[in-house]
């Protein structure tokens, strides 16, 4: 911005704000950080921020702060977590991220978080998935609440704390924060250069539409695992929000990578997560040896069980990563019929015991009791006694909008640069589950924890940056650009609200989903992903012949919003879908059966994905491209899909193995 | 067995609300039976097909749901009379004789439509009694003070506190002659005062429940631990509280 010009303070005396969209870890972190840095902030949540799905995560957040004596360093978690990923990571951002983990965990410390404890006072850790160091610090079994919580607490304090203007003076009735929840983001503004300068949002309490200017914006908006239908996910993580962004014309990377949680309780409405640190704490995954076993689970004898996860893989077990342990359970139940038996309906369900009835009651509620409480409550079952009967579930989304990184010499990241966490559209950035960048092809547990505050942690100075830099202000720009946009947006809710079709929006998602999770999970055919991609087509065909089930004007309309959110997960499913038809290899948690093998030579790339709007009533498709290509604060970037893999060498996944994922570690 | 299953409904009985500060009115409604079936299912089903048990087609009913395993505090609302979150409402168990289930929003807070209910006030209130530490910012400064494990013991429960009404709700204190600030915020005073660095700002956070609409407000009912789905001790907590603010009256001059 021109050196004469107020960054806070608009000629006509506004603040000047930046836009932070969702209020989960990786939101409220990007606000702290910017806050910190001086920059007010507008800060957008579907719903009140304390509610956001971060609450959900339950084991912990790792770092490797190596109080156990085991040899555990920084660089030992970056080889594991590239290596959980199978390759397909940016090196950089993971290891500045590994680096700062320590750091991460300490600050929560200082925030309040009650993380367990030690013997002598100092934060306890405990084992998780793809390595054998105890690297993860939780809060009993509600880590995720609790870290949310903490940075709740903390924005809350900002959104006390008055803006100062540039000599350093208050400005009356502005405060640092200011949160707009119950709002929904549903579009972008951007100038004729293509700059994001804001974005339009609905006040979902009674749907009116505004335009709202922002230095830049930040999206921190999760994932997308409805679009799946029934998932470990809350009902807001449609994607709408990235998926908006990406049909305004913002790239969207790696999107056929869909984690599979191996362990949670099927249910009608929702499928609910049981940590992975049940098995870190010492739970066995098994099933009968009888595939007609009739005993009840806590009666059938150890010798006939069959326990086949430490089987095959002796040194990780039961904590090997999830993709390997969701495929070995899909295995079981539909290849091999070997789930457990119900005396009830005579077939083998699709379930296996996920056993706790072995460990002491007084560890497991002191540090699992917030999941073993949410089975005994949804099951009416005792898990202290009875073995769990568990699935695997969609849970987490490794794609998501692609972002840029600004690598430094020694190989992590340039802190600050506006590079960092930047989308394809100047001004818009990403943070967070809704972003790709730090988990590969598959997540290793309790790394998304770390990965939302990490990445806000850079999103935040990455934004100041660019705030100071940007040659001309959102808050100068016309007032026709937002006025344009804001009706272009009203329009559209008009236009939902007007379908009066024959098709049922919510049973076209209970169709959408079904395919998306019978075919486009766990194991990946190409004839059927064929199948898939005639669904979708089907499905968005049929979107446009829905009617609204309600109609009210003026008030709280979720049958409208759902609608809207529909359309926008139809959008990524076919990025989803096509991205998995494309890539004929197995990575991570993209797997083939005809093609089982990891193809470095055609495949160690990203994906990256551009809309294509259907013209004249036609569907809309996907663009692929090999190159991304941006001009940020005047200087053109081209980012080719290669992995950067130049700090740990791509080598194939053996966990049979102990101690495989890190060459310095040998369990 | 099975097609008896299928055949059986649960009647529900929804007091509903067009929008803030309309006349609620009750409409009933039967949805199919299915396993494990929680309210929210129930309440998805009429937003699918949304027909009231007599056959008339109406506006879907609006409800606040997000992570379905009760620990977001969103869904929350009375349920038989009783405050509660829907999600962990399992129909097999409050009626087992096929209902109605009685669902109303809760009566604390304005009604924003239907079941929507907004509870800005007590994020309000969590300002007001300064529910946080203190903190010099977010960049490195080494590890946190020690703490014991029993300390974590004592503080973890309290800060499980989603926010969610129930104990707002179901207090004789809370209600539009009074503003008692209600057991959750207090309980969040207790909280900060016990970790090792927020209890440099203790005193703060007692001023801020002494006097008018504080902790004196508390008319020792103790429904809020009956209804609390996190199992609080709130009552031990506004005692606590109640302690330390008197002790702080008293001496805190003497202290400064």
């Amino acid at each position: 911005m021109a050196a004469s010009k107020s960054l806070v303070r608009s000629e006509s005396g506004k603040v000047r704000r930046v836009i932070v969209v969702g209020g989960g870890l990786a939101g409220l972190m990007t606000v702290i950080k910017l806050c910190e840095a001086g920059v007010p902030v507008d800060l957008f949540s579907l719903v009140p921020v304390k509610r956001s799905h971060s609450v959900c995560a339950q084991g912990g957040i790792n770092a490797s702060v190596n109080t156990k004596g085991e040899g555990d360093s920084p660089q030992v978690h970056l080889e594991e977590t590239v290596y959980g990923g199978d390759f397909l990571a940016n090196q950089p951002p993971v290891k500045a991220m590994c680096d700062a983990a320590p750091s991460i965990v300490f600050m929560l410390d200082r925030m309040g978080v009650p993380f367990n404890r030690t013997p002598e006072g100092l934060l306890d850790f405990r084992r998780f998935g793809g390595t054998l160091f105890h690297r993860t610090a939780f809060a009993g079994a509600t880590t995720g609440q609790q870290l949310l919580y903490a940075l709740d607490e903390q924005v809350r304090r900002w959104e006390t704390v008055d803006v100062e203007d540039d000599r350093g003076e208050r400005v009356a009735g502005e405060k640092m924060v200011r949160k707009l929840e119950w709002w929904e983001m549903i579009g972008l503004v951007t100038d004729d250069e293509g700059v994001c300068r804001g974005i339009v949002a609905q006040d979902l309490k009674n749907m009116s539409i505004v335009a709202f200017p922002g230095d830049a914006v930040c999206l921190a908006t999760g994932g997308c695992g409805i679009v799946f239908g029934r998932s470990t996910n809350s009902v807001i993580n449609t994607g709408t929000a990235a998926s908006a962004a990406y049909q305004h014309g913002a790239c969207y990377a790696n999107g056929e990578f869909i984690q599979v949680h191996p362990t949670a309780i099927p249910g009608a409405d929702k499928l609910r997560l049981i940590s992975e640190s049940v098995r870190g704490e010492g739970g066995r995954v098994w099933v009968p040896r009888d595939p007609k076993e009739q005993r009840a689970g806590r009666e059938v004898p150890e010798s006939a069980r069959d326990y086949f996860l430490e089987e095959k893989y002796p040194g990780y077990g039961n904590l090997v990563p999830r993709d390997i342990a969701s495929r070995e359970l899909f295995k079981k139940c539909f290849h091999e019929h070997r789930g457990v038996y119900n005396r009830e309906s005579q077939r083998n369900e699709n379930e296996v015991y996920l056993d706790v009835t072995h460990l002491p009651r007084e560890i497991l509620q002191k540090k699992l009791a917030g999941v073993l409480e949410i089975y005994e409550k949804f099951v009416g079952e005792d898990p202290f006694v009875n073995p769990m009967r568990v699935f695997p579930a969609v849970h987490y989304s490794m794609g998501g909008l692609w972002v840029d990184f600004d690598r430094a010499a020694n190989g992590s990241l340039v802190m600050g640069s506006p590079r960092n966490q930047a989308t394809s559209i100047p001004g818009l950035y990403a943070c967070g589950e809704a972003d790709y960048q730090y988990h590969g092809a598959n997540r290793l547990g309790a790394n998304s924890l770390l990965s939302c505050l990490w990445a806000g942690m850079v999103t935040g100075p990455a934004i100041a940056a660019y705030r100071k830099n940007v040659a001309r202000s959102a808050w100068d720009m016309p007032s026709s650009l937002f006025e344009k946009a804001e009706k272009r947006e009203r329009k559209a809710f008009e236009a939902i609200l007007a379908l009066d079709g024959a098709e049922n929006p919510y049973a076209l998602h209970d169709e959408l989903a079904h395919t998306m999770l019978v075919d486009c999970t766990i194991e990946r055919d190409n004839a059927t992903l064929d199948k898939v991609l005639a669904k979708i087509e089907e499905i968005a065909e049929r979107s446009r012949r829905v009617g609204v089930t309600d109609t009210a004007v003026g008030k709280m309309n979720q049958g409208a919003q759902y609608v809207r959110h529909l359309r926008n997960m139809i959008v990524l499913a076919r990025v989803i879908a096509l991205g998995a038809r494309n890539r004929d290899e197995s990575r991570g948690a993209h797997f083939k059966p005809q093609f089982t093998q990891r193809d470095d030579a055609n495949w160690l790339r990203t994906t990256m994905a551009f809309h294509k709007a259907g013209a004249n009533g036609e569907n809309d498709a996907v663009r692929f491209v090999r190159a991304v290509d941006y001009t940020l604060l005047g200087q053109r970037v081209e980012v080719k899909d290669e992995v950067d893999t130049t700090l740990v060498r791509p080598r194939p996944r053996k966990y049979e193995t102990a101690g495989a994922a890190s060459t310095a570690a040998k369990g | 067995m099975a097609d008896d299953r299928r055949a059986r409904t649960i009647a529900l009985k929804i007091k509903r609300q067009d929008g803030p500060g309309q006349p609620g009115y009750w409409q009933e409604f039967a949805v199919p039976w299915h396993p494990r079936m929680n309210v929210i299912s129930a309440l998805m089903e009429i937003q699918k097909q949304p027909v009231t048990a007599s056959g008339q087609k109406v506006t879907p009913v609006v409800w606040e749901c997000v992570c379905l395993e009760e620990v977001c505090g969103s869904c929350t609302m009375r349920i038989n009379g009783r405050v509660r979150q829907s999600c962990s409402a399992l129909v097999d168990v409050i009626a087992p004789g096929d209902g109605p289930i009685v669902l109303e929003p809760m009566s604390k807070f304005p009604v924003v439509r239907d079941l929507v209910v907004d509870r800005s006030r007590m994020f309000e209130d969590l300002k007001r009694v300064k529910a946080w530490i203190n903190l010099d910012g977010s960049h490195e400064l080494g590890a946190g003070p020690r703490q014991s494990p029993e300390s974590q013991e004592q503080t973890y429960p309290l800060s499980r506190c989603m926010t969610c009404g129930c104990c707002l709700e179901a207090c004789p204190q809370v209600n539009p002659s009074s503003d008692f600030v209600g057991p959750a915020a207090i309980s969040q005073v207790r909280l900060f005062n016990l970790h090792p660095n927020g209890k440099m700002h203790a005193s703060e956070r007692l001023e801020a429940v002494m006097g008018e609409g504080g902790v004196e407000g508390c008319g020792k009912a103790q429904n809020c631990v009956e209804v609390c789905p996190k199992e609080i001790p709130l009552v031990d907590s506004i005692a606590s509280v109640g302690r330390d603010a008197t002790k702080h009256m008293l001496l805190g001059w003497l202290l400064k």
